[in-house]
């Protein structure tokens, strides 16, 4: 579609205090186009998770967020370390994340499982050594 | 429950948006790892925790959640006060324990979140 709404963020990966201003920012957007609640909090909180795990695990990357006429598209790019094992990391309570981001609330191996629970569709493509790009679509 | 009834129930100093406490919360859950309150509040819920930074406003943005009770006298800085500001959060500091604060409020009448799938 030609006319779709794009919204695009770097996400800084040197502060987990910043981490999450563009998830709020595209909640603040949603909610301005007049979204319904319960679309703009899946889409929340998938995101949200996504740029949390970028901020600790590859040091940052770039979030874009598409609107379309029949979902909302979030597409998270990293040049971290990639993920090893995909379907380990989707198991909840399975966590690769130091105790120092657990001292601070986050890195209980919830994040993955979380994104796929409020999106429609999700595909994670990893290569080690080079990142990660996740595409989360949640329907309208 | 009325927030403000909160606010009288644990002797809660509110911290801002002194202009919500007349908003209702259905439900309350108590926990310091914000992954969890990511993954399981599912209603108009008011948290109830000792961890202070700013993914815990933020976290509470995502899901909706109109009041954060900081209990043991922990206080938010300024930033994380302006960031609540914004986004009409009511953020109130309690000087009672995570366990007390759920107990007073549980007894009366405020229920949690649905249980956790097994």
């Amino acid at each position: 579609m030609s006319d779709k709404l794009v919204f695009r963020f770097d996400v800084q990966g040197d502060d987990f205090t910043s981490a999450g201003q563009a998830s709020v920012q595209v909640k603040k957007n949603l909610r301005q186009l007049g979204f319904d609640t319960e679309v703009i909090k899946r889409v929340s909180i998938a995101m949200y998770e996504g740029e949390i795990n970028m901020v600790i695990h590859a040091g940052g990357g770039t979030a874009e967020v598409s609107v379309t006429e029949k979902y909302i598209e979030i597409i998270l790019e990293d040049k971290g370390p990639g993920i090893e094992d995909i379907e380990k990391a989707m198991q909840a309570g399975y966590s690769t994340a130091p105790d120092s981001i657990r001292s601070l609330g986050f890195g209980a191996g919830m994040g993955l499982p979380n994104m796929k629970k409020n999106s429609d569709s999700m595909e994670i493509e990893s290569k080690l050594g080079e990142g990660t790009r996740i595409v989360m679509k949640v329907n309208i | 429950m009325k927030i403000s009834r909160l606010q009288e129930l644990l002797d809660a100093k509110v911290l801002c948006c002194e202009e919500n406490l007349g908003k209702h919360v259905y439900s309350a859950f108590g926990c310091d790892l914000m992954s969890d309150v990511l993954a399981y509040v599912t209603d108009q819920a008011v948290l109830l925790t000792g961890l202070v930074n700013p993914q815990v406003i933020r976290t509470a943005l995502m899901m909706d959640m109109v009041c954060i009770i900081f209990v043991r006298s922990k206080a938010p800085n300024e930033e994380m006060i302006e960031l609540a500001k914004e986004n009409g959060i009511v953020m109130m500091s309690t000087n009672k324990t995570l366990y007390n604060t759920c107990g007073i409020l549980y007894s009366n009448g405020l229920i949690g979140t649905a249980e956790v799938p097994k």
